[in-house]
């Protein structure tokens, strides 16, 4: 008889192509995924070694982060800077043969919404990524984690990856959520309760009533946010909404292929005793509809809250939110439904996919957005945006006074035109609200869509369940 | 990638938990298709100010740290995004050592890759090194990796732990995918048998 295992266990163990007695092991990489800006120097590295790519038809590139979100971006990236990274993978794509959406194709976008939406994410794969939030693709039940440039060159030449094992952290959501309560407030709720270094060393499975019940789009927003917990992945066991989700995608297994796949992810759940080295329970009911007040994602509180006062805090903590409200210009004891915002921004990988536009878009219907802020929403990838069209979406954006955009990371990091200006304070449904992250000096508060499209309304932070009561018949 | 051995270099104390990779390199400056030449722009946000002069109390500005080789920080060093950018910059400022509490993964990884050597000790024991590197310019310390000890300016000596297998590449400067790539054989012989138990991956 096996020992039971964990799901991490189980895809960890069928990916093991090698392992010294240190236990240091050698993990075989299913799917490599790649972006402009963590990749020329590993590309370069391997033309300097006059190495090739190992597995050219398991890579996948698109260029996200440095592109423009504007519709003239047709004429080319201004920016020189940024020009040179995206031609760089166009040229290094050809050169070493790998699977490839320039910007021009429909398909292109944030490579974390690309990767499931083609089908290249399927359950119990290794997918790796020069980027730390390639925590999503966890929602599928595969163990995705984010590596550095060294480790991209390092799975482009071998097609592994140099690991030693993770410890395993099972994080439960138990019961139903409350209304007005989604996916993103799960995850940070979990971060605000673990703090940002809770889940180092550890992979994470999410499990309970309140993540099953989330559709394949809420879970990938739960899981994206596990390397904000500092977790090396986030999993969610695959079920059958994950299989529906998978069906019939460009990339999904067909046929023969497909049976076989589906008999293997059957397989693919926790033991009923396996071991967890921590655990972490949060009643579902529990939850509220939460905003960051300050520039770490752990500093998270329902939006019924105030402003804290750094002397409430322990150790380190003290002086870090001493730093995080001079930077955020918060005073202790404000509520923080009365702090005014410059700009809501929606988007990135956390929450660009079409739910979260439907749920954004919900909440605007038949509103304004408050005079003279300035409202984005950038859709995850063109295929998210042209459903969104087809889907009237992009209209009541539009009618609310957004700017409707192309498809990229935008302002969820500001390395391409998006960006905050001092000072200026953003409703943002990104997963970062570093000192910077945004732009230099800008401001950020993170929650959901709907949370975000409340804000707009209104200008200042705001209880999305205060505006849909209303909405209400009475 | 260069050798680690044994270094005796000045100390700089950066009292802060959980400095970021938008802190170490902000955004801007991942536009470079380089390596190198990212050591200007370290901690740019904190050590500049909107029209790029220096401030003058950040630490590394300071005269007597201009030249640390040593960085001595607080909990969840280098959390945030998998920029390699972040070691980078710092080795490229001429870090060889950054010293904290605890630090996160990606970050940690991306160190052992550049020839940065990352140490995790108690937080008395950072604490104490703090204290050591205020002392400015009189803040030397030497690491020595093969021993696995710092030792302090008053002589005072402290054990670290370090993964053996990160240890020798570190200390010989290997190359991870020269190493992988000597098990060609085991990876060959895995992926046949992965390409007929799972044929459609
Ligand atoms: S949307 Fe933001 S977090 Fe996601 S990949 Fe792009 S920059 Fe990174």
């Amino acid at each position: 008889m096996t020992a039971p295992k964990t799901l991490y266990d189980k895809i960890w163990d069928a990916h093991l192509a090698h392992e010294a007695e240190d236990g240091t092991s050698l993990l075989y990489i299913d799917r490599h995924l790649v972006h402009e800006v963590t990749s020329p120097q590993a590309f370069e590295g391997l033309r300097m070694a006059g190495r090739t790519v190992r597995a050219p038809h398991k890579t996948i590139a698109v260029p996200d982060h440095n592109v423009p979100t504007t519709e003239d971006r047709v004429n080319g990236i201004t920016n020189p800077e940024s020009r040179i990274q995206v031609e760089a993978l166009d040229t290094n794509a050809k050169d070493f043969g790998i699977h490839y959406y320039p910007v021009s194709d429909i398909r292109q976008g944030i490579v974390h919404i690309v990767g499931p939406e083609q089908g290249w994410t399927l359950p119990g794969m290794t997918v790796v990524c020069g980027d730390s939030h390639t925590a999503t693709h966890g929602a599928f039940g595969a163990l995705a984690h984010g590596i550095g440039t060294s480790e991209v060159e390092h799975v482009l030449a071998t097609q592994t990856l140099i690991q030693k094992k993770s410890k395993n952290m099972k994080v439960e959501i138990t019961g139903k959520l409350a209304p007005g309560v989604t996916a993103k407030d799960i995850t940070l709720s979990v971060i605000g309760h673990t703090g940002t270094a809770g889940g180092t060393g550890y992979v994470i499975e999410y499990c309970g009533e309140a993540i099953r019940d989330l559709s394949m789009e809420g879970r990938m927003t739960v899981c994206n946010m596990a390397i904000e917990g500092g977790a090396r992945a986030g999993l969610i066991a695959p079920d059958e909404k994950t299989f529906a989700y998978v069906k019939g995608r460009p990339h999904a297994p067909k046929g023969e292929d497909w049976d076989k796949a589906m008999a293997w992810w059957a397989t693919l759940q926790s033991d009923e005793d396996a071991h967890w080295d921590k655990v972490v329970t949060l009643r579902g009911e529990d939850i509220a509809p939460v905003v960051t007040w300050g520039t770490s994602p752990e500093d998270v509180l329902p939006i019924t809250a105030t402003v804290p006062d750094p002397a409430q805090f322990t150790g380190g903590k003290v002086d870090a939110a001493r730093r995080s409200l001079d930077y955020m210009g918060l005073k202790p004891g404000t509520p923080l439904s009365e702090i005014e915002i410059d700009t809501v921004f929606i988007g990135s990988c956390t929450n660009g996919r079409i739910e979260d536009l439907r749920a954004a878009a919900a909440v605007l219907k038949g509103h304004k957005i408050k005079p003279g802020l300035r409202g984005m929403v950038v859709p995850g990838s063109g295929l998210v945006r042209a459903q969104a069209e087809e889907e009237g979406l992009a209209d009541i954006f539009r009618d609310a006074g957004f700017e409707w955009r192309l498809a990229g990371c935008s302002m969820c990091l500001a390395m391409n035109p998006d960006q905050l200006s001092p000072g200026e304070r953003c409703a943002a449904t990104s997963n970062r609200n570093f000192e910077g992250r945004q732009g230099r000096g800008g401001r950020t508060h993170l929650m959901s869509p709907a949370m975000a499209a409340a804000a707009a309304i209104t200008g200042r932070l705001t209880d999305v369940r205060d505006l849909t009561r209303e909405n209400e018949p009475a | 990638m260069e050798k680690f051995t044994k270094l005796t270099g000045i100390a700089a104390p950066l009292p802060m938990m959980n400095v970021d990779t938008d802190m170490i390199i902000p955004k801007q400056f991942l536009k470079t298709i380089a390596r190198t030449g990212l050591g200007k722009n370290l901690f740019d946000e904190m050590r500049y100010d909107d029209n790029g002069n220096e401030i003058s109390d950040f630490v590394l500005n300071k005269p007597a740290y201009r030249n640390a080789q040593i960085l001595v920080s607080g909990d969840n060093f280098g959390c945030g995004s998998s920029r390699e950018h972040a070691p980078w910059a710092l080795l490229d400022f001429g870090i060889r050592v950054v010293i904290a509490p605890s630090f996160a993964d990606i970050f940690y990884n991306n160190c052992f890759k550049n020839g940065i050597l990352p140490i995790v000790l108690p937080q008395e024991q950072v604490d104490m090194l703090m204290d050591d590197a205020a002392r400015g310019s009189n803040a030397t310390v030497t690491v020595d990796l093969e021993e696995q000890t710092i030792s302090g300016p008053d002589g005072g000596t402290i054990s670290f732990d370090v993964d053996p297998f990160r240890k020798h590449c570190l200390l010989n400067g290997l190359d991870d995918i020269g190493l992988t790539l000597e098990k060609a054989a085991a990876i060959d012989a895995f992926e046949a048998k992965a390409a007929a138990e799972r044929p459609w991956v």
